[in-house]
């Protein structure tokens, strides 16, 4: 007998150990509130702690093409619509939280956030924009959706810069942790720019040679 | 040192203290009541429930039986229930020791808060540099429970020990040019970390300042205590201020300097960020901070079931003793 569909147990046990990798974060911070242990202020503890992963998801999301590109990681591919979804979902925890926690579902007062301190309207902004993304990561929607799909989802470029943003203007001394993201990200970007100037100048040098 | 939320303390354990608990708190204040006479001071200190495995800070020795005499002044002091302890102890703002609010906690517990010395300066008949022996020494301890509210939106109640600074200031006899109190805390970046952070915005050393009549208030405290016991090295010991209704960046720690001015002094977060923090920062609901609301305060302790969301009020609820020293200021101004 031939096996058609053959499967593929590495492809499972890697993909399974990083989704349960990604709930990690989530299910530590769980058990330490569970356990009364997060200090003085739990409402602030948890709201920055899910704040930061879902920083860190996105940074991750946006490190799997520069990996792929300089290693020859090719099937690195794979799993980033895994962590691009993480993200998203830590995002959606981490406002939970702060409606939750810290405002109490106050509505008043979250609308007051919302609509007047600038580091909650460009953090708002950039968990809006991530809907469309979550929406639209089927691969069957990928495959409607063409040329435009991979235009929709340059909009991350966009949301790590909000997210950024968000982070910079909660500064109140100490800059080095937001600097150690910014450079990261600065990376992550400028590698990006990169090939795409590396791209139309050798298009343009082809040309050149053609004419 | 690692402190961790406790368990909630069986309730055996308190009763076993308890005979012992109620000698001490007879044996408290009994200096104060001998004094007598004294309005709102007749009360003793109470013993404040400390978990075991949380440190105490019983204070050099010079210290401890001044604070054993102290005295509660309801007067001063809210009926509010303090927060508790281990809040008090691991939960504040401390930017010499690291800029989460746990570090504090964290990194002062190695810092050396005796013997200590305070300069006096400036406009006084009697400048000089002072063992802080012989500034407290002369002073009876009062008990303050006083509402300490942040600036980043969140408040405890604690339970203060120390003396008026109107009191401390008359022994050093301001001249009629003092107009300011300029304060400066301890530098010494060996001993603290966050003072030799390259990625920090605040030039140290740390600085604050009132105008004289604020200094003067009688709500204006130099604390030594806190719960009874001296103050802890990560709350500014071995002493500082509290002013109660203004932000509590104002109430500096660990002074090292007291200094009579002409001019309104220089103060850090307004050298810092001088658009958001300015040199009154009284608390005011209705004058913003740029990047966030001051109308409501997160009162702590709270948890995750009930954040505890309190309305603010003008002047932390002190308006009534000091909405004089503002009178025909416009607030929005001088924020
Ligand atoms: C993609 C979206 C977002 C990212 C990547 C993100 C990331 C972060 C990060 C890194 C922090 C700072 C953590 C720290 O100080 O250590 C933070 C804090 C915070 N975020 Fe977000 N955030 C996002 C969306 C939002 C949204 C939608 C809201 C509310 C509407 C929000 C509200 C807050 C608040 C209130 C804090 C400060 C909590 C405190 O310290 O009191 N964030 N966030």
């Amino acid at each position: 007998m031939v096996l058609t569909a053959r499967i593929n147990w590495g492809r499972i046990i890697v993909w399974w150990s990083l989704f349960l990798s990604c709930l990690m974060p989530l299910l530590w911070i769980s058990y330490q509130a569970w356990t009364l242990n997060l200090g003085a202020d739990p409402a602030e503890e948890i709201t920055d702690f899910t704040g930061t992963w879902t920083l860190r998801f996105l940074w991750l999301t946006l490190a799997v093409t520069p990996l792929r590109k300089l290693f020859g990681w090719s099937w690195l591919i794979r799993y980033r619509r895994m962590l691009g979804l993480y993200t998203a979902f830590y995002a959606l925890i981490h406002l939970l939280c702060f409606v939750t926690f810290i405002l109490g579902w106050r509505l008043d007062l979250l609308w007051n956030e919302v609509t007047e301190r600038p580091y909650i309207i460009v953090g708002s902004l950039a968990f809006l924009l991530l809907l469309p993304l979550v929406v639209t990561s089927t691969k069957k929607m990928q495959r409607r959706l063409g040329r435009n799909w991979t235009r929709l989802h340059q909009s991350v470029y966009l949301i790590s810069l909000l997210a950024l943003l968000h982070f910079i203007w909660q500064i109140r001394s100490n800059y080095l942790e937001v600097l150690i993201y910014g450079v990261i990200l600065a990376v992550l970007l400028g590698y990006r720019l990169y090939l795409k100037l590396r791209t139309t100048h050798l298009l343009r040098m082809s040309k050149v040679h053609s004419s | 040192m690692l402190i961790k939320k406790p368990d909630s303390i069986p309730s055996s354990e308190i009763t076993s203290e308890s005979v012992y608990l109620q000698r001490r708190q007879f044996m408290r204040g009994v200096g104060g009541l001998m004094l007598g006479g004294m309005s709102g001071l007749a009360h003793a200190v109470p013993e404040y429930p400390i978990d075991a495995d949380l440190p105490r800070y019983p204070g050099p020795a010079w210290l401890q039986p001044q604070i054993r005499s102290s005295v509660r002044n309801n007067d001063y002091s809210t009926s509010e229930t303090p927060a508790p302890y281990f809040n008090a102890i691991t939960h504040n703002n401390f930017y010499e020791f690291g800029t989460a609010k746990k570090n504090p906690a964290q990194y002062a517990q190695e810092f050396k808060t005796d013997p200590w010395k305070v300069e006096i300066a400036g406009a006084v008949n009697k400048p000089g540099h002072y063992h802080l022996e012989d500034v407290i020494k002369p002073h009876l301890l009062e008990e303050r429970i006083y509402r300490l509210r942040c600036v980043e939106a969140w408040s405890m109640v604690i339970p203060w020990i120390g003396v008026p600074l109107a009191e401390v200031l008359k022994a050093f006899e301001p001249t009629s040019k003092a107009k300011y109190v300029a304060f400066t805390t301890l530098l010494d970046p060996e001993q603290m970390p966050g003072q030799r952070s390259y990625f920090s915005t605040i030039r140290w050393p740390y600085v604050e300042g009132l105008r004289l009549d604020e200094a003067r208030h009688p709500l204006t405290l130099l604390a030594v205590g806190v719960y009874g016991n001296a103050l802890p090295p990560q709350n500014g010991a071995p002493i500082r201020l509290v002013v109660p209704w203004k932000y509590g960046f104002k109430s500096i720690k660990s002074i090292v300097k007291i200094s009579l001015e002409e001019e309104m002094p220089p103060t850090s977060w307004n050298l810092t960020a001088p658009n958001e923090y300015g040199f009154y920062a009284n608390v005011n609901p209705k004058v913003d901070h740029p990047r966030w609301s001051q109308a409501t305060e997160r009162r702590l302790p709270s948890s995750l079931l009930d954040p505890n969301r309190i309305e603010t009020t003008l002047f932390n609820g002190y308006a009534e003793e000091v909405a004089g020293l503002y009178k025909g200021m416009d607030l929005k101004k001088w924020y």
